[in-house]
């Protein structure tokens, strides 16, 4: 790795940086029981308002809190907004990059991106070819993975736009750091993101079928057991949207309604909070108990809006991300305002015989996995975890990208007792309607263990308040 | 609202009430174990009660005997059975996740931090004393939870349906701690007779009715008296004539269009209790009455989940 990590919050000489003067000089006059007294308060009020979620492979019904860290992470106004520009540019192109997959292809016919990566991948949905979606959007809730290298440029790690979670966790932060130490926010103008929950409605009602004047929006969860279930419940809630379970929907002459105490109730926009294989058993996973029979047949037919759309993950897959600045150029004519982290595709020969020669520095990661798993960091990894590695690489190349381990920015955050630096990342959540909209900020993950990369929630990731300073 | 929505609603305060209405049986037989010579009485009570309330299989495949405070311990802190307070918090819990949504933040958070201290205070395995404690911490729970639904929640479907549980579940309750206590009030038998003043208290404590006996007959206690304020007094919270009332009126205010004959039922209930006169009951005798009682809860508790809860898959 060799470089020093970009530090959010000093300089290389050990002094703030000016966006930090303020909060750091409210930090030096915080005793350590007072801080310590408002870590415990935080868990306590997280597990009485249920901010858990479920951790796979664990006991049934185990519920865990994702440790939140009192030190928010903070942003000048002026970084916020390149990253807002270039946050909207990108998921514009991602949009018109889908459109184009399932309309004329005009992209592969350019021979921008070799035909054989989009068409026979397994996200790739031929159920899709040919359908008009309201808008022309696919991806209307986009979570774009944003991290920093040393030299302090921010760079996308990761698009998710298919079912991407963590806003709840955004929201509750804010809610939480203005619940504990109301002081800080008279003393700085940071940017409100409480109006998600608002735009992210009148987003989804903006792609209503067209036609609808007063249209139903549902959310559609896996239930109860799901991880992220406190969010789909949270996010209904905050929406004032019915939460619903595919059980208590059915599709009648290609009419989606939900079953309700007053009889069959029509439903024209399902947020969707399940992939999309367990959409509709009749097309999809024929075993799914979570999906509404006959819910593609009412898509195709214009009489439903599902957001994000059907075949979204053909554009997010890690295979595909390399050539998303190429997209923004070949869609918008624009060169790309943030760039992606350097990755080499496994499937090219000579990409292969560079990463197989420095796997020990390298990040190895499978093309379509998700949640930090099925991933090699070679800094931290042992000899066997290599070898493995190398070997499953040689089988199959064309599952793998790799990239080099990056020093992400580090933030203070609080280990055991005192303070150290611990390596985020940033995630925004971009909605895309009627137009496109990003609340200020996002959710800043932190690795907790000294010295990890991994900010995955499953895997002991926290998080923190993100602030962007309006002045 | 959604019917599944309806159905967790239901049920979270069904076994809310459920939950309270063990407390308060416990609560009473473990007041009167301390009073001395109390044993006999105390055994035949618990016994009886946990027959009314279908617990002694359960009991019998952990239990030998009817012991008093292996019984406490089963039915309060046993969280491997279904049946013990400790469940029932755990599923009106759970029933309360499934739609966090559309309870205020203020419910749902009571329900939660019931629920978790619940947990831990069944983790520790509590010591005999500690037993008295704990119910009274139930039933103050209970409560607060429903000071909290009638404080906070909208008077929409979702209210009514929560309403709906509480009370069907409290009718099957007091016609159950009835039952139990296997009153003499047959045809023919002497009504006068003024039987066992511990089990007597027992049964009145436990329906929060000892005081408010006292105050609406001054005068010893009775079966006859007894019977009445507990099934006819229309201003006595845990009558059956009350709970009726209040079923008929919640659901009265969620009718659909396939709903009608179970509010016929309903009301006809609620009626035939209305105009009904203890002599009435006492011609059939009690237990037959109570039993007819219990069968139509049951129907109407059907009845509510095919109209509203769990509509037949629509084609």
């Amino acid at each position: 790795m060799g470089s020093q990590p970009y530090n959010e919050m000093a300089l290389a000489d050990g002094t703030t940086r000016a966006h930090y003067l303020r909060y750091a000089q409210w930090l030096t006059h915080q005793p350590a029981e007072r801080l310590a007294q408002k870590r415990a308060e935080a868990d306590a009020l997280f597990h009485r308002v249920g901010i858990t979620f479920a951790v796979y492979g664990q006991d049934e019904g185990s519920e865990r809190l994702i440790p939140f860290d009192i030190v928010p992470r903070v942003m000048p106004l002026e970084e916020w907004i390149r990253l807002e520009t270039g946050l909207k540019q990108r998921v514009r192109a991602l949009n018109a990059f889908i459109h184009d997959i399932y309309h004329d292809q005009q992209i592969l016919k350019a021979g921008v991106i070799p035909a054989e990566q989009v068409l026979c991948n397994s996200q790739y949905r031929p159920e899709m070819q040919g359908v008009d979606v309201p808008g022309g959007i696919y991806a209307h809730i986009a979570g774009i993975d944003i991290v920093r290298d040393d030299a302090g440029e921010f760079r996308v790690l990761e698009d998710n736009l298919r079912v991407p979670s963590g806003v709840s966790y955004m929201l509750e932060n804010r809610k939480m750091m203005m619940r504990l130490f109301p002081e800080l926010f008279s003393g700085h103008r940071v940017a409100p993101v409480d109006h998600y929950p608002d735009v992210l409605l009148d987003n989804l009602r903006s792609v209503a079928p067209t036609g609808v004047a007063d249209p139903t929006v549902v959310l559609l969860t896996a239930g109860s057991h799901n991880s992220a279930y406190f969010e789909h419940a949270f996010l209904a809630q905050q929406m004032g949207i019915e939460l619903v379970e595919g059980q208590d929907l059915f599709v009648r002459d290609e009419a989606v309604f939900m079953r309700t105490t007053q009889g069959p109730q029509r439903v024209d926009v399902i947020y969707r909070r399940i992939d999309d294989d367990f959409l509709d058993p009749l097309v999809f996973r024929p075993d799914s108990m979570l999906g509404i029979p006959g819910l593609l047949t009412a898509y195709r037919g214009g009489h439903i809006t599902i957001a994000n759309a059907i075949g979204t993950g053909v554009a997010d897959d890690k295979s595909i991300y390399p050539y998303v600045p190429e997209m923004i150029r070949f869609y918008l004519g624009q060169a790309p305002i943030i760039g992606n982290v350097h990755t080499w595709m496994l499937r090219r020969q000579e990409d292969k015989d560079y990463v197989l020669a420095h796997l020990p520095e390298l990040v190895v990661k499978e093309a379509h996995g998700a949640g930090g798993y099925g991933m090699l960091i070679g800094p931290a990894a042992t000899q066997a975890e290599i070898d493995l590695f190398r070997k499953q690489i040689i089988a199959t190349p064309e599952r793998y990208i790799a990239q080099p381990t990056l020093a992400l920015s580090t933030c203070p955050t609080f280990a055991d007792h005192n303070l150290a630096p611990r390596h985020i990342d940033l995630r925004p959540f971009v909605l895309s309607g009627r137009d496109v909209t990003i609340v200020p900020g996002g959710l800043t993950r932190v690795a907790l263990r000294d010295g990890s990369l991994v900010v995955n929630s499953s895997q002991g990731g926290g998080t923190k308040d993100t602030w962007v300073l309006e002045t | 609202m959604l019917s599944r929505t309806a159905d967790h609603l239901y049920w979270m305060s069904r076994y809310i009430e459920r939950a309270e209405s063990l407390a308060r049986l416990v609560d009473a037989h473990y007041r009167m174990s301390l009073l001395p010579h109390a044993g006999a009485t105390l055994a035949q009570s618990l016994s009886s009660t946990m027959t009314a309330l279908h617990m002694e299989h359960a009991y019998k495949e952990k239990h030998d005997a009817i012991e008093p405070n292996a019984v406490f311990e089963f039915v309060t802190l046993d969280r491997d059975y279904s049946g013990s307070i400790c469940s029932c918090l755990a599923v009106a819990r759970e029933n309360a996740r499934a739609v966090r949504g559309s309870l205020t933040s203020e419910l749902w958070e009571t329900l939660n931090s019931t629920w978790l201290e619940a947990r831990s205070i069944a983790a520790l395995r509590s010591s005999r004393a500690d037993i008295g404690q704990f119910v009274e911490w139930v039933k103050e729970r209970s409560h607060l939870i429903r000071g909290v639904t009638i404080g906070t929640m909208m008077r929409d479907e979702a209210f009514h349906f929560t309403r709906i549980g509480t009370f069907l579940e409290r009718a099957d309750s007091t016609a159950r701690i009835l039952t139990a206590h296997q009153i003499d009030l047959v045809p023919g038998a002497d009504a006068s007779v003024v039987p066992d003043p511990y089990q007597w208290s027992v049964l009145l404590r436990a329906l929060s009715a000892f005081e408010v006996y006292r105050r609406v007959f001054r005068d010893v206690i009775t079966p006859l008296k007894v019977a009445q304020l507990l099934i006819l007094r229309d201003n006595m919270p845990r009558s059956l004539l009350r709970c009726c009332k209040e079923v008929y009126q919640n659901l009265k205010s969620v009718a659909n269009d396939q709903s009608a004959e179970t509010e016929r039922r309903a009301g006809e209930m609620h009626a035939m209790l209305h105009f009904t006169r203890m002599e009435e009951i006492t011609a059939v005798g009690l237990p037959r009455f109570l039993e007819q009682f219990l069968a139509r809860v049951r129907d109407l508790g059907d009845r509510i989940a095919s109209d509203f809860l769990l509509p037949p898959a629509e084609a």
